[in-house]
């Protein structure tokens, strides 16, 4: 039977540490350079009013019903996006979406193509088991 | 316990509401299409987790200090505020009133009920000790789950600031920071209450003071603090974020070792206790451990992960591990603490029995094919023919045809374990409340227990 002082002081070496991680991702983000944009926010309030997200994935995280769209922007044209954002499809509601909501959640389908690649065959993978972009 | 099985059952009927939209397009899509409909299959089966983790928690502390709780009045209203943010959060969602954050998507102002109902069960929890001395690992085990589940949940919040929200790498950083820990809080007191019920069954009270269950706890405790960023491996993130989470997750591999090596002693204790009907779910939830730690030290590894992760691999990992290992626990857990709980008149087990082989084998159906779903959905993220996303969908219907129609079969048999349990304990209510009233009208429990 291990003594309580060891498992304390192993508890409380862990927490330690664990805060310290915390508290330095929370202070030092990983994205330092950008700048804040009125139209992204909205278009990203918009993506979480309509739960885009249950469908559609960003960087590979969301619901499976419909394709990731982390790099829509650059795949498809404004008014090929547009189209699905008017009229949804039999599997995606219409949203009956604003023109300006729609600008918006363009705006913010730009801003996420810019943040990074989310295709799998954009990563190298390492023999160690790492993968690199 | 009996509100989080109701949870369940409904939250089975949403996920496989959602499973026909995957196979007929449109189905519904005006009146609750999937972005209605995931979040309520979702959010009733992680209700029906956290609420019965809960509940088995405040359940065996009493029977593990042999006093009642500190407060009956914190539990009431705790449960109260969890009875009354439920349903609206339910209401919020087939209005489409989103908050829309991944399994939390309702609107923001709902969470602080469950917030403050948590901090009420902290409390209760804690004072209903009279010293942390000498404690077995479950309590450590619930200790931990219930701090680390307030801390998590809390940090779940912080998009609501713009400093983290503004940038998406950032927000979806910490997003995924604070989900990938909280998923190991609620396991910490699943496991914490499981061990609690293995003792209990066993008799022996020393494994739970062990090295080794301390050994584990700590591995867990370790995961649960640092492995999260396996879910963000393709995230262009900080790098170290990456390293850190592909060595610690790998430290799992001590605890699959653990499971091979123990393997003969598991099997031989299984024969012993498989009659006991909490003790067989235990047994499931061993093997489901084992398929899915497999699955998951295989996705963690990052030049792994970078092929299944958006698949239904995912998704696969997501339900074996709720369903094969937390609600098969729970259910154990549920099996136990009501059998006992309000008359001498023993459940049903027959069908019990029948119920556990249906669900287990319709289980094992469902999780293959999404992991089939998900190789192949794998194997088309990395070819470099065009093939559009809608005929890839289309190529893995055979697939989510099996996946309903498993699923159904799932459903039916949890619906089987689920009936004489819910029958027993609904009957059980009718005669306290009718019997407080008029305890003298013999008659009317007559009729209850007679169907
Ligand atoms: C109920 C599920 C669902 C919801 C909610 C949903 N979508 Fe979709 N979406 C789909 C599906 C499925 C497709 C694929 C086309 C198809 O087969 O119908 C799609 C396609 C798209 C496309 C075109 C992708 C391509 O390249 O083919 C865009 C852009 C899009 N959705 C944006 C959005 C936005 C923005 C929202 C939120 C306002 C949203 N979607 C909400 C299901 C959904
Ligand atoms: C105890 C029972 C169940 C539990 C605990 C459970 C749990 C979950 C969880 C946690 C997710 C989120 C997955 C992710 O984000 O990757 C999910 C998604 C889902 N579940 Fe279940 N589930 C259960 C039963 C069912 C049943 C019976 C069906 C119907 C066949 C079903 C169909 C679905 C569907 C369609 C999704 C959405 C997948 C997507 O995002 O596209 N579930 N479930």
């Amino acid at each position: 039977m291990a003594s309580d002082k060891n498992k304390i002081m192993i508890a409380a070496s862990l927490v330690a540490i664990f805060l310290c991680y915390t508290f330095y991702i929370y202070a030092s983000l990983p994205v330092k350079n950008f700048t804040a944009n009125e139209a992204v926010s909205k278009g990203k309030r918009v993506w979480q009013e309509k739960n885009c997200g249950a469908c559609h994935q960003i960087y590979g995280l969301g619901g499976y019903l419909g394709p990731d769209l982390t790099n829509e922007y650059s795949l498809r044209s404004t008014d090929f996006i547009k189209v699905f954002l008017n009229y949804g499809t039999p599997a995606m509601p219409n949203f009956n979406l604003s023109e300006q909501d729609i600008n918006h959640l363009l705006a913010f389908l730009k801003s996420i193509d810019a943040s990074g690649k989310s295709d799998p065959k954009t990563f190298t993978i390492h023999y160690n088991g790492t993968i690199e972009q | 316990m009996v509100g989080s099985l109701l949870l369940l059952a409904m939250g089975m009927l949403f996920g496989w509401i959602g499973a026909l939209q995957y196979l007929v397009p449109g189905f519904l899509v005006k009146w609750l299409s999937f972005e209605k409909i995931r979040p309520l299959h979702v959010s009733s089966v992680v209700f029906w987790i956290i609420l019965a983790a809960m509940g088995s928690v405040l359940i065996y502390v009493q029977e593990h200090t042999g006093r009642k709780l500190y407060s009956a009045l914190l539990t009431r209203l705790q449960l109260s505020l969890f009875s009354l943010s439920i349903p609206a959060i339910f209401i919020s969602y087939c209005m489409g009133i989103f908050g829309g954050r991944e399994y939390w998507e309702f609107p923001p102002v709902l969470a602080l009920p469950i917030i403050a109902g948590w901090i009420l069960f902290l409390i209760n929890f804690t004072r209903s000790f009279g010293t942390f001395k000498q404690q077995p690992v479950y309590i450590w085990m619930w200790l931990t789950g219930i701090i680390f589940f307030l801390f998590t949940f809390l940090e779940s919040y912080l998009w609501v600031f713009p400093y983290f929200r503004n940038n998406i790498i950032n927000d979806m950083t910490v997003q995924w920071k604070s989900y990938g820990s909280m998923v190991g809080a609620w396991n910490m007191l699943i496991y914490g209450s499981s061990i609690f019920l293995m003792q209990k069954i066993s008799g022996h009270k020393n494994d739970s003071h062990s090295r080794m269950a301390f050994a584990l706890y700590f591995t867990g405790l370790f995961n649960l603090m640092f492995n999260w960023g396996h879910h963000i491996y393709t995230l262009p993130t900080y790098h170290f974020i990456q390293y850190i989470s592909y060595v610690v997750s790998m430290t799992e591999l001590l605890i699959l070792g653990r499971i091979i090596w123990q393997w003969k002693s598991s099997v031989s204790k299984a024969a012993i206790h498989f009659h006991h009907t909490a003790f067989r779910f235990l047994v499931a939830a061993d093997i489901w451990i084992f398929l899915s730690l497999l699955l998951a030290v295989l996705m963690s590894v990052p030049a792994i992960n970078v092929y299944t992760h958006g698949t239904h691999i995912t998704v696969a990992h997501a339900m074996g591990t709720t369903i094969g290992i937390n609600s098969f626990l729970l259910l154990a857990i549920a099996v136990d603490t009501l059998s006992n709980s309000c008359s001498k008149e023993s459940i049903n087990e027959k069908w019990i029995t029948k119920g556990y082989w249906i669900t287990n084998i319709s289980l094992f159906i469902f999780w293959i094919s999404l992991v089939i779903a998900g190789i192949l959905k794998a194997k088309w993220q990395m070819s470099t023919e065009k093939i559009p996303f809608s005929t890839m969908m289309l190529q893995l219907r055979p697939f989510f045809i099996v996946f309903l129609f498993s699923g159904l079969t799932m459903i039916a048999g949890f619906f089987i374990i689920l009936y004489p349990i819910l029958k027993k304990q609904i009957s059980c209510y009718l005669v306290y409340i009718l019997g407080e009233r008029n305890p003298a009208e013999e008659p009317i429990r007559g009729t209850i227990s007679m169907d």
